[in-house]
């Protein structure tokens, strides 16, 4: 083969400068090679949480104790304020956990006190976690004075312990559902802010967000595009961790007798209630505190789960690569 | 090289999978020989990283060596237990990491290091000092008590980089791996520290294997050159043949996407992408992205050949490669205007509370862009070329100065700015990893300008989208794809949409390619040319200099935050009058001669073709 014959490799100028269609240009664009889609949020909930072990170990747990919340008091045997029989009987027909210190059904008034317990421990943490987050992402990404000023704030809170932040605040403020509802929620404020803004200053110095800046979106709009949907996943897995806390410490100050008023059914009031029969019918305070617990393990299992099959998604298709 | 002295390296038939089965490299087969620096050259994800660390017995996670053979001084290093292996790392083989900042231990003062690296092995402590300081002078470092009590963070990168070959040459070993040992370095220190490497394997006998996708570099320290590509050495011979006349056609369109300082030329691009491992094709791997394949090469992988003694190819039609070298993607700028694009004077700015003149990264800029021209700001890091850019995106307030976009000033802040100033100027990254949202699709990546700017309606947006991912040559069906299901070439181009999409007058690259391949960097240096030719206006930000040379009308070179240098590109790098700008050309790697000296026996064209011959093509 002579050189005059020699096949050229065709790498003449692209298209723009000899007037090829587009067509032909398009060649130069590279991969074709089909990849996993990727998986949203929601599936990976699913996937994470319903793949593991401890991740169907902590749904289950979970969910038993949320269906007796809600509807336990459809079931229950006996209203849970009529006197079934003499104090902390033992367990029979009529009374399967037996009655409690005032001889009431300790089944029914477990069945009717979660529900309330639920319902403030979903509401105060969300509210926490639509005022302290709002508050840490504009800490995070305001940065400057606002952020030295407020920082400085949340640190006092911080240093005090919640259960007493708690406690002053329902003595300042009286007891009653809504006041220790009030107080549970405050008290989660500082730590959500302080959590949130240090996921937020980690976003906020990428190129992603330089690039928003840069063009002109406002500050707003930064936030709720670039921002947070980047911080989602961890901010996600946090919120079933400070659930099952909020939980605990509305328990906790039912128990100390700041939640709802005695005639009333509720797990904490109910430890608080019946312990000074423990040795002798332990099945009404052992009942409610196990359910707490469970809640509690179970939500701290889902939370874990969830947020390991978001890393091992993400690693994996980095590996891919 | 006498029988009977075994090769400091010699890897026979190597094959490497990943756990699960799916090839990573294949019949890999060369040696090195005692003095010599083997350079293995390849793309990201064509094996050569997971080569060399067989060298060293060693397998990432997730790999495993299922055939062949690596002898290091004639011990084969896959038959030798951990114990044994962990004894003959360091001392028969060992290994210089890219990052010398992460591969330092930040607790450990410098002499401890090397003295802990030498007594490991079995040298008394009490000649460990003295070899310590023997190994710091000759890596050209001090060997004073004050320097040898420094913590590495108190190191420059290239003293880092110093200290880590001291350690790996220390024992003596049979053989050194390099991996992409000057990757992050500055021009000046890289330069110096291809030099060291060149003494030690000159004057100490010391074996290399030199891994890196910096065709440059290799041409100033190997003998020799395997390329890789996905997997397979593809050619192997000695450096001057090899770069000058290769012979497997994909050597020569590498070589031919590499820019040259010498030779102002446009960057040939390879079509297609190597296809990852899994996903490779039948007969020769390269048949899809090879002009030169026939039916033969879509079937059966070629053998390989011999070129001459020393010099093999695996290609059914070896040798008769030729790249026509496409023009320089230079402009010509729109100068009937009275006032420049972009106008810049006397901007200083710093970091920092205090706004002290002391203390100012970049002061006394003036540049100029007018409309439909590249104009490149060159400088080392730290020269506050990145800086200057983003005073210019509106992301760094500037301490004084002024910025005039069609003869207006503009505010520092993006946020002050106009709408129609925010959209003309826009910005792309050096890192398109950090620069697309991970949580965004492309085509939400894509939504944000275009709504911002009322560019269109929100019914339109997609179809909207697709063109610019048509201008960017990607495809349509990018849209639905999140930026980690791209390749990085991929991502880059839809940053660079993202930035069309606004309908800029001004684009700013800050250090667009310098995270990608060579190949891929030719393609995205080609697209801009388009652009430019659309009547774009480009501010080019690179410590690249042989890359200004392809695409910059004009040139500013940047150093300790002022410009040293300004002029025509072919002037700032061809007769440069600065000094720091002469240091800075002659420092930066150079590929070959220049190709135009030999025309009649080299088979790379280097000079862009006549246009005859190009309106000839198909």
């Amino acid at each position: 083969m002579t050189s005059g014959e020699m096949p050229e490799l065709d790498l003449a100028p692209g298209a723009a400068s000899v007037g090829a269609p587009r067509a032909e240009a398009l060649e130069i664009a590279p991969e074709e090679t089909q990849r996993p889609a990727r998986l949203p949020a929601a599936r990976g909930f699913v996937n994470g949480v319903l793949g593991t072990t401890t991740g169907r170990v902590g749904l289950v747990m979970v969910l038993v104790v949320v269906l007796i919340a809600v509807f336990g008091p459809l079931v229950r045997p006996h209203d849970p304020s009529v006197v079934v029989g003499a104090p902390y009987g033992p367990s029979s027909g009529t009374a399967l956990l037996g009655t409690e210190a005032l001889g009431r059904d300790g089944l029914s008034r477990f069945l009717s006190g979660g529900r309330l317990l639920l319902l403030v421990g979903l509401a105060t943490t969300t509210v926490a976690y639509l005022i302290g987050g709002a508050l840490g992402l504009m800490m995070g990404y305001a940065r400057g004075v606002f952020d030295a000023a407020a920082s400085t704030v949340v640190d006092i809170f911080l240093s005090v312990p919640p259960i007493i932040l708690a406690l002053l605040l329902v003595a300042g403020l009286g007891s009653g559902v809504e006041i220790v509802a009030l107080a549970v929620t405050a008290v989660q404020i500082p730590p959500i802010a302080r959590l949130v803004r240090s996921f937020t200053l980690a976003v906020a110095a990428t190129e992603y967000v330089e690039a928003a800046v840069a063009r002109g979106e406002r500050q707003g709009s930064i936030l709720w595009h670039e921002v947070l949907p980047n911080i989602r996943i961890p901010i996600l897995a946090d919120i079933g961790i400070r659930m099952s806390w909020s939980i605990m410490l509305f328990a906790s100050l039912s128990f100390l007798g700041f939640g709802q008023s005695p005639p009333a059914a509720d797990w904490g009031l109910m430890i608080s209630e019946n312990r000074g029969g423990l040795l002798i019918q332990p099945l009404p305070v052992l009942v409610p505190a196990v359910a707490i617990a469970v809640l509690a393990i179970g939500t701290n299992l889902v939370s874990d789960a969830f947020g390991r099959s978001i890393g091992r998604t993400q690693e994996g298709s980095h590996a891919s690569r | 090289m006498p029988h009977g002295e075994p090769l400091p390296l010699r890897v026979v038939d190597l094959r490497i999978e990943t756990t699960s089965g799916v090839e990573v490299v294949d019949e890999i087969t060369f040696d090195v020989g005692r003095g010599e620096v083997l350079a293995l050259v390849g793309e990201s994800g064509s094996g050569k990283t997971s080569t060399a660390l067989a060298a060293l017995g060693y397998c990432r996670p997730g790999l495993k060596v299922v055939r062949g053979e690596v002898s290091v001084k004639g011990t084969v290093v896959s038959a030798l237990d951990e114990g044994a292996l962990r004894a003959a790392r360091g001392a028969q083989v060992s290994y210089v990491p890219q990052d010398p900042a992460a591969a330092l231990n930040p607790r450990h003062r410098i002499g401890a290091l090397l003295e802990e690296s030498l007594t490991v092995h079995g040298v008394e402590k009490a000649d460990a000092k003295a070899r310590c300081v023997e190994l710091l002078e000759q890596v050209g470092l001090p060997s004073t008590d004050e320097f040898r009590a420094r913590y590495p963070f108190e190191l420059s990168g290239g003293q880092q980089q110093r200290v880590l070959i001291a350690m790996a040459v220390g024992c003596k070993p049979s053989i050194v791996v390099l991996d992409e040992p000057t990757t992050g370095l500055d021009v000046t220190t890289q330069a110096r520290i291809l030099e060291l490497l060149r003494d030690l394997s000159k004057d100490h006998g010391l074996s290399f294997l030199y891994v890196t996708h910096d065709l440059a570099a290799v041409d100033q320290l190997a003998d020799r050159v395997a390329v890789m590509y996905a997997g397979r050495v593809v050619e192997v011979g000695p450096r001057e043949r090899v770069l000058r006349e290769p012979a497997h056609p994909y050597t020569a369109l590498l070589l031919a996407s590499v820019p040259r300082l010498t030779v102002r030329r446009g960057l040939a691009a390879i079509t297609g992408s190597a296809a990852p491992p899994g996903e490779r094709p039948t007969g020769c791997f390269f048949h899809n992205r090879c002009t030169l394949a026939e039916e033969r090469c879509t079937s059966e992988f070629p053998p390989t050949s011999r070129v001459t003694d020393g010099w093999s190819v695996r290609c059914w039609n070896a040798g008769i490669a030729k790249v026509r070298q496409p023009p320089a993607e230079t402009s010509a700028p729109d100068t009937t205007a009275t006032t420049p694009l972009l106008q810049v004077r006397e901007l200083a700015a710093s970091y920092g509370r205090k706004r002290q003149s002391d203390q100012l990264v970049v002061s006394g800029v003036s540049l100029d862009v007018q409309r439909g021209e590249c104009v490149a700001l060159v400088g080392e890091s730290g020269s506050g070329k990145s800086t200057t850019a983003r005073c210019v995106a509106g992301l760094h307030a500037p301490v004084s100065g002024t910025i005039m976009l069609h003869g207006e000033p503009v505010a520092g802040r993006a946020a002050d700015r106009a709408r129609a100033q925010t959209q003309a100027i826009q910005l792309v990254f050096q890192n398109p990893d950090r620069s697309l949202n991970p949580s965004s699709t492309v085509a939400g990546i894509l939504q944000r300008p275009l709504l911002l700017f009322g560019i269109c309606g929100r019914r339109e947006v997609r179809a909207v989208a697709a063109q610019l991912l048509e201008r960017v040559h990607l495809r349509s069906r990018t849209l639905d794809l999140y930026p980690h299901e791209l390749s990085g070439g991929e991502k880059q181009r839809v940053a660079i949409a993202r930035a069309l999409a606004a309908q800029p007058q001004l684009l700013i690259c800050d250090e667009v390619t310098s995270a990608l391949d060579v190949s891929v960097q030719a393609t995205i240096v080609r697209l801009f040319g388009e652009f430019l030719k659309d009547g774009l206006s480009l501010l080019f930000i690179t410590h690249n200099l042989a890359l200004v040379n392809s695409i910059a009308t004009r040139t500013l070179v940047m150093h300790a935050g002022v410009v040293k240098e300004a002029g025509q590109t072919a002037q700032v790098i061809g007769n440069p009058r600065d000094p720091y700008t002469r240091r800075l050309v002659a420092a930066a790697p150079e590929l070959g001669v220049d190709a135009g000296a030999s025309p009649t026996n080299s088979a790379l064209v280097g000079d862009p073709a006549p246009p005859a011959a190009r309106s000839t093509r198909g």
